[in-house]
């Protein structure tokens, strides 16, 4: 890690915040029979696994595991100087009638999770879609808020949440990164 | 990966680019399955299809692609346009140039003329077919289906069978599929065979001998039926019973377990039998779906206004 980094949530707190998330949301979606957590790539993906398995310990419900891929619905497409390697939607399952949880590791802006729900619908009329966050970041550009969030913050401009995930990052950790050490 | 401005030809792309364009392939084709077969990626755009040969299957392909992309999509009339009352190649480019479209869809009897076009104009410019040289989105596809069967194509052999010398799309195929480490073969007769063969291509006048090569897949190029009854070109019973995939052939790649592949349109009787088109190891239809994936992934990547 860099050293002007700093950290926000400890590999221990990141664990204690998907389990919280976990909770919240079968708190939420009580009486239902089942639940399809769907992750948008990149870093979605690792933390909607983990809630879905957080969400299998506690048992009481069926979990649907799905990928968001937003590339194509992005509205600034065109002002990128790289064009981005496809991953693809991967939502194997009838969304018709169920409750779906988006999860994102950060939302900022909104405009990721508005792309998102635009792809999402292309699959199916879900009963209802929640969002789940790991790190809620104010500065929202679109009417979008997260239903769980494990920790809310207010950064400078120039100031970036980096969440990693072993599985895409080789470690855990989640830190503040300024201007200078941004990729 | 770096988007360019132009699609002209396979020998212009890196091993890198050609992988990005076929793994991208892979979701939009997996689109296709969906309910809603569109995203809206291109939003906005235009695409233009200008066709100075005909074409059925390669116009509507890129049709298709482009309205999944929902790309406007437009054609360019030759035959009731000012083409045919004299106007050159660059005024009509000039033309589309103030209509402000993004892509352009060209196919040309004359090769080179993409090339052309692409210097002169802001939008990107692909080939869909010039002269003898270039058919690059048909060696794509063929690609990508071939990558579907065989997950690493290095060492995979494939024998291609008709009127190479006269073909664009041996040349870009047969380019692809060495860059991806394939072998190929040619068999074809003496007046079909380009003088000037890569040395590593083995070329073959007959069928015992290219089945002796013991090729992976067999790729039928269409007859050109007017070049056939041509003086120094068989006829067409003479090219069916020497070249054609007769019955009894598709016999032996039945027993062999041998893929089959075509361009199309097919010319049944004449490279291919009723048998064959049944054959079920036969990927002309898996290659029409594909051709849609792979220019979506084409058109994706490209971008107008690129500097090259």
């Amino acid at each position: 890690m860099p050293d002007n980094d700093r950290t926000l949530l400890t590999k221990a707190q990141m664990a204690d915040g998907v389990a919280a998330l976990a909770n919240s949301i079968c708190a939420a979606n009580q009486g239902a029979e089942s639940i399809a957590l769907v992750g948008i790539f990149t870093r979605g993906v690792p933390l909607a696994k983990r809630i879905a398995a957080e969400i299998m310990k506690l048992g009481g419900m069926q979990v649907h595991f799905g990928t968001i891929d937003i590339t194509q619905y992005r509205d600034d497409l065109n002002t990128f100087q790289m064009v981005p390697k496809l991953e693809g939607s991967d939502i194997a399952f009838d969304l018709d009638g169920l409750n779906v949880v988006l999860c994102d590791e950060v939302i900022f802006t909104g405009r990721s999770v508005r792309a998102a729900l635009d792809e999402l619908l292309n699959f199916g009329r879900p009963k209802r879609v929640q969002l789940a966050v790991l790190v809620d970041r104010c500065g929202r550009e679109f009417p979008v808020q997260p239903d769980f969030s494990a920790l809310k913050v207010t950064l400078a401009p120039g100031e970036r949440v980096a969440v990693r995930f072993e599985e895409v990052d080789g470690q855990d950790a989640c830190t503040v990164q300024t201007q200078a050490s941004t990729r | 990966m770096t988007p360019r401005k132009d699609l002209l030809d396979i020998a212009s792309l890196t091993d890198e680019e050609i992988a990005f364009v076929l793994d991208n392939a892979v979701p939009f084709k997996d689109l296709f399955k969906r309910s809603v077969k569109k995203v809206p990626t291109l939003k906005g755009q235009t695409m233009l299809t200008l066709f100075y040969e005909p074409s059925t299957r390669t116009r509507s392909s890129f049709e298709v692609a482009a309205s999944r992309l929902s790309a406007d999509v437009t054609h360019f009339d030759i035959e009731s346009s000012s083409v045919v009352k004299g106007e050159s190649v660059l005024d009509t480019v000039e033309t589309l140039e103030a209509m402000r479209v993004d892509y352009i869809v060209v196919r040309h009897k004359q090769s080179g003329t993409p090339n052309l076009i692409a210097k002169n104009t802001r939008a990107s410019v692909i080939n869909a077919g010039d002269g003898w040289h270039a058919h690059p989105t048909q060696a794509l596809l063929d690609a990508f289906t071939l990558r579907e069967i065989h997950k690493d194509l290095r060492g995979c052999r494939a024998l291609i069978v008709g009127d190479i010398q006269h073909s664009r799309v041996a040349r870009s195929t047969s380019l692809i599929f060495r860059r991806l480490g394939m072998n190929v073969a040619y068999l074809a007769p003496g007046s079909m065979m380009p003088r000037e063969v890569p040395q590593e291509i083995p070329q073959f006048g007959n069928w015992r001998d290219a089945f002796d090569w013991k090729p992976d897949v067999i790729y039928l190029l269409r007859v050109q039926s007017e070049r056939l009854d041509e003086p120094f070109f068989p006829t067409a019973a003479e090219y069916h019973k020497n070249y054609g995939l007769t019955n009894e052939r598709v016999e032996i790649l039945r027993e062999r377990g041998l893929h089959l592949m075509h361009p199309g349109p097919v010319n049944r009787g004449v490279e291919i039998t009723d048998t064959g088109m049944n054959y079920e190891k036969c990927l002309i239809n898996q290659q029409v779906e594909n051709g849609i994936a792979v220019r979506m992934s084409v058109l994706y990547w490209l971008r107008p206004g690129a500097v090259e």
